[in-house]
């Protein structure tokens, strides 16, 4: 097996408190190939942010990686200087927010911000990185781009800025992107246009894709593989047709019975009854098992981890017999 | 935008006109003119002549449009006390507080700036807690005190700066400086630090929670998250998006200081405008002291006006009118 792009082994992120540290993301392990796109779902709150966040190496403090280690082509990366990390950050890994109104910086045109971006990484003169940046913009749909360019992003459109930062975070072909949210705060109407540039500037560029969104529809669309994230760590990982048609993991299949159809506008995923637990109290055991309708004892007693399934990987407990290797207890 | 600049100089034009009829007021009601310029031996005839040539007998209104047109050609009556013009008088001091002003504030915004980024961006180190806890001191001292202190550490006991006065100075045509000779430069140190350190802490204590606040925004993340140098985040993109808020205030703070330096003139018996107004007071010198009143308030609106118009250089989002919208 080739090593894979990204490999997220063991990850726990944890803030600490007056209590004692709070662990919001609890061993989160995956491997992401090359020209791969991953979906990440779950509730508000499951951790997707943060391990998004650590990935680049832009956890808030006090949040802090506690242990685990993250690999990008097999180097370790947690562990980087903080300089050697600001090298990468852009150039192997990019990333879009949420936000487009706010993640472009009011005072600087259009042309400022992507040429600072692109000659921060890249050795090329002013004038070789300006005809880049048009490049990069007419690549994402920017109308007359040799115009727009030296715009400021007020003049642009919530969709047209949303452009605008998928073209800065891919100026320097990152083989990576992290895109969390990237669509939550725009209109409806053009959520999947961003969607499809999104996707189709990745191909592109060969970059693999770690999209985090609330949005199974979307998922379905454009994921290769989805992480269900539960309670800060992952309860289901696998190909998305199969999970889709055959969620294994009771939490996969609430979800799934909750995908809106094209009838409806609801997006929010959750429909099961109660709700994700808060930090300070993951009940022990499967951090599921309260609103579990398949729960068994051994639920409340011992943490399921990931148990490979055909293709597949679940945290739950039902699985173990069928599980392919022995798992330790 | 061209609306709005027009909208603001007629609004410092209403300003200055309500200033301007304060000072008439003052030279108008306060103790009696023809008193004052004739003294003790007069008749009942030389005070008519006198009100005449004065125009104190025109209508109220018309009095006040010939006081405001003199006003605009420099001519701000004659000195009770010196019997010159107070034109003349402000014109001899003015270079001393323009100075003076001029150093203290190059001295609050330099100083003020920096030190406020230095504490923003090293928020939890031990020398931004230490700054930061001794600007406490530096604003809630009254500026006296802070002159007097400065003078008892560098002039009485260290005997490194001069106490008082403006050292030489040398005069280039009207102007007389004293950034040319050492005992000026030496002179203007202690005055400029004790005139400018109020502000200065302010401007630090602004800028440093702007500074905090602009780096927690989405757009600093996204520059992280792009990879730029941390020099380029903290110093291009935070730095700009920090000055804008803090433009107003500085200017405001300008123009304070040009007021405030009544305090520490008399404090450095600095040769000043400020000075002159002091002693002013005590001879109730009526044209010097409402002379004095109009000049600081045409500088006061002179730099909000300013400041405002800066707003437009800096902030692309407010000159969008004029630009398209949107696609
Ligand atoms: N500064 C902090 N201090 C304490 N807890 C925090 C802090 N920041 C985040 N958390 C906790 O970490 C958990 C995971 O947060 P994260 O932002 O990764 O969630 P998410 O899955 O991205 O949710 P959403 O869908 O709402 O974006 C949350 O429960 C949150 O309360
Ligand atoms: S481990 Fe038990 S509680 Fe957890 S999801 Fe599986 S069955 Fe439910
Ligand atoms: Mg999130």
């Amino acid at each position: 097996m080739p090593t894979p792009l990204l490999s997220v082994r063991d990850l726990v992120i944890e803030f600490p408190t007056r209590h004692g540290p709070l662990t919001a993301v609890d061993g989160v392990s995956f491997d992401l190939a090359a020209g791969e796109v991953l979906g990440v779902v779950g509730e508000s709150g499951a951790g997707k942010s943060l391990t998004g966040s650590a990935i680049i190496g832009l956890l808030d403090p006090p949040g802090h990686i506690a242990s685990g280690e993250i690999y990008l082509k097999g180097k370790r990366i947690d562990n980087l200087r903080a300089e050697d990390m600001r090298a990468i950050r852009g150039r192997h890994i990019g990333m879009v927010f949420q936000d487009p109104l706010t993640s472009l910086n009011p005072l600087y045109t259009i042309a400022d911000q992507l040429i600072e971006t692109i000659r921060t990484h890249l050795r090329l003169s002013e004038r070789e990185a300006r005809q880049r940046a048009i490049g990069l913009l007419d690549d994402v749909g920017i109308p007359a781009a040799s115009r727009r360019i030296d715009d400021y992003p007020h003049q642009f459109s919530g969709g047209m800025r949303q452009r605008v930062v998928i073209a800065l975070a891919l100026a320097a072909e990152p083989e990576l992107v992290i895109a969390d949210e990237p669509t939550t705060a725009l209109d409806v109407s053009v959520q999947a246009q961003i969607i499809d540039v999104l996707k189709e500037q990745c191909t592109q560029h060969g970059a693999s894709v770690i999209l985090i969104t609330h949005d199974m529809g979307v998922i379905a669309e454009t994921a290769d593989r989805v992480a269900v994230m539960y309670s800060g760590r992952i309860a289901e990982i696998g190909p998305v047709r199969e999970i889709i048609q055959n969620a294994k993991h009771p939490y996969t299949s609430g979800l799934m019975g909750s995908i809106p159809t094209l009838a409806q506008e609801e997006d929010r995923l959750v429909q099961i009854p109660g709700s994700m637990p808060r930090l300070s109290d993951i009940p022990p055991g499967c951090p599921f098992n309260p609103r579990c309708e398949k729960v068994f004892d051994k639920c409340r007693v011992q943490r399921p981890s990931l148990i490979p399934v055909e293709n597949r990987q679940v945290a739950c407990w039902l699985y173990e017999d069928t599980g392919t290797s022995e798992v330790a207890t | 935008m061209l609306a709005y600049v027009i909208r603001r100089v007629f609004q410092s034009i209403f300003v200055l006109l309500m200033v301007g009829l304060v000072a008439f007021s003052m030279f108008r009601f306060v103790g009696d003119p023809v008193e004052n310029l004739l003294g003790q031996e007069r008749t009942q005839a030389d005070i008519e002549r006198v009100r005449d040539q004065l125009g104190l007998n025109d209508p109220f209104p018309v009095q006040y449009v010939k006081f405001l047109g003199n006003a605009l050609q420099g001519n701000l009556g004659v000195s009770y006390r010196q019997g010159r013009p107070v034109s003349e008088i402000i014109a001899e001091r003015a270079p001393a507080t323009l100075e003076l002003a001029g150093v203290s504030a190059l001295f609050a915004v330099v100083f003020g700036i920096g030190l406020g980024v230095f504490t923003a961006i090293r928020r939890d180190g031990f020398m931004a807690n230490f700054i930061m806890t001794t600007s406490l001191i530096g604003v809630s001292l009254p500026t006296f005190l802070i002159g007097i202190l400065l003078i008892y550490i560098f002039a009485v006991e260290l005997g490194w700066l001069p106490s008082f006065g403006r050292g030489e100075t040398v005069k280039i045509g009207g102007w007389s400086t004293g950034f040319l000779t050492e005992s000026g430069l030496k002179a203007i140190i202690l005055p400029a630090i004790t005139l400018g350190l109020y502000q200065m802490t302010l401007i630090m204590r602004l800028v440093r929670s702007e500074m905090l606040e602009v780096l927690r925004a989405d757009y600093i993340k996204f520059a992280r998250a792009r990879g730029l140098s941390t020099r380029a985040i903290n110093f291009g993109h935070a730095l700009k998006n920090t000055l804008v808020p803090v433009i107003t205030v500085t200017g405001l703070q300008i123009g304070s200081i040009i007021a405030f330096a009544i305090i520490t003139e008399t404090v450095f018996q600095w040769p000043g405008v400020g000075l002159l107004f002091i002693n002013a007071i005590q001879f109730v010198d009526i044209p010097v002291m409402a002379a004095y009143l109009m000049l600081i308030s045409v500088m006061f609106v002179l730099i909000n006006l300013i400041v405002d118009l800066l707003y437009f250089v800096i902030d692309p989002r407010l000159s969008a009118g004029a630009s398209t919208r949107g696609h």
